[in-house]
């Protein structure tokens, strides 16, 4: 019997006998598609305003004080001044992007679907983090980049200048690396408590913005050791803490200099060694929130 | 070859609530149905099996492996169907099963075939493209299916597949699911609180009821024998019994009525036979199917 051309022929169910991807490959596919979530990729046209909006900020920002840079020959900032300066946008950039990655999935029940397949559950937190990191890093590194692309064209020194200018650059993607360890680390814990994502980000906010008064009010007491430790309180002060400490001149120029030596004292080691401790304690508490999610 | 295996498995959770007490259960490859009220354990069963709770006691076993130590391989080769809502409204089913086939280990273009795949045999089609937030109850059912599907599993574990659909939906869904079972060779275990619903697609049946076993075996041995002539007349029931059992029919009385098991069509004629020649007055005789849940019944109050 001839059949009339066009017929779609059911073939019936096909067992799968292919390779199957060991668990680094899964995780890079689960990280590869956090970092994309970040930036709206996959998302909805709505998704993608806010990512962008910041991301254009920052861009412009940069080109701005590379443009003025090589046009007067006036450092407006330095790499490390750069990451500080757009704290404020990474706060919020974090508030929007940690309650995208993983309070829509608590919300959405979508979990006991990752967790019924071999992926262990430490990983879904880990590849999350590690994608939250990651964007972060690239939203301070990235117009870092284009502020040494401007300075690096516009040398007067040659190769050696070039040079030089890629030594200040590296300390500046490093400390951006530390903003975006902190920041990812504690965004990604609170957002992770709650399924709404209102929430999420109000909490986000609130962490890093009701911290601050502390950090006034122990400023202003009338110790000198407390007042060269009251940046520990808030999570900007502690990074700024640490990059005061390591960078030095990078990140603190000219006239300001002096007294920026004297605002933590000697206590630098303690700042660096309370920040590796905090993110530590959010790393630990995100993965037992995670080992507690699972068995839900 | 064993598909599940359990032996006095036992879980208590921290409040001392007990889930599963002493539960011993071996069933072999086919569409098992688990069936017991709210509450009984079936949930707390499923997520032992899937590795993702650790058994208080007890030894359990699944595929041959071992869920506490040997979990990452158990789900590899085990599809999951959750009871509640999974599904991220607004990613479309296509995204959606495609991200979970790569989650289960699949290499990007074999995660989007299959994903197309399976949604293709659990009955979507164009409407895969589209948000899953716009889906229906019955469509999201089928994407939760599809997801459980599209790494080519050996077991299917499907937590009340039919939760929320309307008759027609139930039917389809245990029409696909008795498909599944049959022909794609995928071994199925359906729960639900509905017994007459899995009685119909499944080869064995495992009750639990507090998380004790009620009874487990295949469905033919439980329903065998189970279509029974009711007859009753208005006076002389002892005298039929008697004559019936001279016939050598296994009569049993249930107030009123006399049971006897429908053998052939000759046991119609013998009891007719017998009724007429003690001139009986014949009330009623009719065929009752044994429906599984009354063998069930008798036993279930032996352990409230």
């Amino acid at each position: 019997m001839s059949e009339p051309a066009g017929v779609i022929h059911d073939i019936g169910y096909q067992r799968y006998t292919g390779p199957r991807l060991s668990r680094g490959a899964v995780f890079g596919a689960l990280y590869l598609h956090g970092l994309r979530t970040v930036f709206g990729f996959g998302r909805s046209a709505k998704a993608k305003i806010f990512p962008w909006l910041v991301v254009g900020i920052v861009t412009v920002v940069a080109a701005g004080a590379a443009a003025v840079r090589s046009q007067i020959g006036e450092v407006v900032m330095t790499y490390a001044q750069f990451a500080d300066n757009m704290s404020w946008l990474v706060i919020f950039f974090v508030a929007v992007a940690a309650p995208e990655l993983v309070s829509r999935d608590l919300r959405s029940g979508v979990l006991p679907l990752y967790f019924s397949r071999p992926l262990p559950r430490s990983d879904y937190p880990l590849a999350k983090l590690l994608a939250l990191v990651t964007a972060l890093w690239l939203l301070l590194g990235g117009p870092q980049l284009v502020m040494f692309l401007g300075a690096a064209f516009t040398t007067k020194d040659g190769m050696r200048g070039v040079w030089n200018e890629l030594l200040d650059l590296l300390p500046g993607l490093l400390y951006a690396g530390l903003w975006a360890v902190v920041f990812a680390s504690i965004g990604l814990l609170v957002a992770s408590l709650t399924g709404k994502r209102a929430f999420a980000a109000g909490g986000i906010v609130a962490v890093f913005l009701m911290t601050t008064p502390i950090v006034g009010v122990l400023s202003i007491m009338p110790s000198r050791a407390v007042n060269e430790l009251a940046f520990l309180a808030s999570p900007s002060t502690l990074v700024q803490g640490v990059g005061v400490w390591s960078l030095g001149d990078l990140l603190i120029t000219d006239d300001a200099a002096e007294a920026a030596g004297s605002l933590i004292g000697d206590f630098g080691p303690v700042y660096a060694l309370a920040a590796v401790l905090l993110v530590a304690a959010c790393v630990t508490l995100l993965l037992a929130r995670y080992r507690k999610v699972a068995t839900r | 070859m064993t598909l599940i295996a359990t032996e006095s498995l036992t879980k208590t959770y921290g409040g001392g609530v007990t889930a599963l007490a002493d539960l011993t259960v071996a069933v072999e490859p086919g569409i098992i149905g688990l069936v017991g009220a709210n509450g009984a354990g079936k949930s707390t069963l499923i997520k032992i099996l899937l590795g993702l709770l650790p058994p208080t006691s007890g030894r359990v076993r699944v595929l041959d492996l071992d869920p506490t130590t040997q979990s990452d391989q158990v789900r590899a080769r085990v599809g999951y169907m959750p009871e509640h809502d999974a599904l991220p409204p607004d990613l479309s089913a296509a995204e959606l099963v495609t991200h979970l086939g790569r989650m289960s280990g699949l290499p990007r273009t074999v995660a989007r075939e299959r994903a197309s795949e399976a949604l293709r045999h659990v009955g979507l089609y164009e409407e895969r493209y589209r948000p899953v937030g716009g889906y229906s109850t019955g469509m999201k059912q089928r994407v939760k299916l599809a997801q459980a599907l599209v790494h080519d599993p050996d077991l299917l574990l499907l937590d009340e597949p039919t939760n929320g659909l309307d008759p027609a939906g139930r039917d389809a869904m245990l029409a696909l699911i008795h498909r599944i079972g049959t022909e794609f060779g995928i071994s199925v275990l359906v729960c639900s609180h509905l017994l007459g619903e899995v009685e119909r697609i499944c080869d064995t049946l495992v009750a639990i009821d507090g998380g004790r076993l009620l009874r487990a075996d295949h469905i033919s041995a439980m329903t065998t024998a189970t279509d029974v002539l009711a007859v009753e007349v208005s006076e002389g029931t002892e005298e039929l019994a008697a004559r019936l059992a001279a016939y050598r029919l296994p009569v049993s009385r249930e107030g009123r009525l006399l049971l006897v098991p429908l053998a052939d069509e000759a046991t119609y004629d013998l009891i007719l036979g017998a009724v007429a020649e003690l001139d009986l007055p014949l009330h009623r005789l009719d065929q009752r199917r044994h429906r599984v849940a009354e063998l069930f019944a008798t036993r279930e109050p032996s352990h409230v």
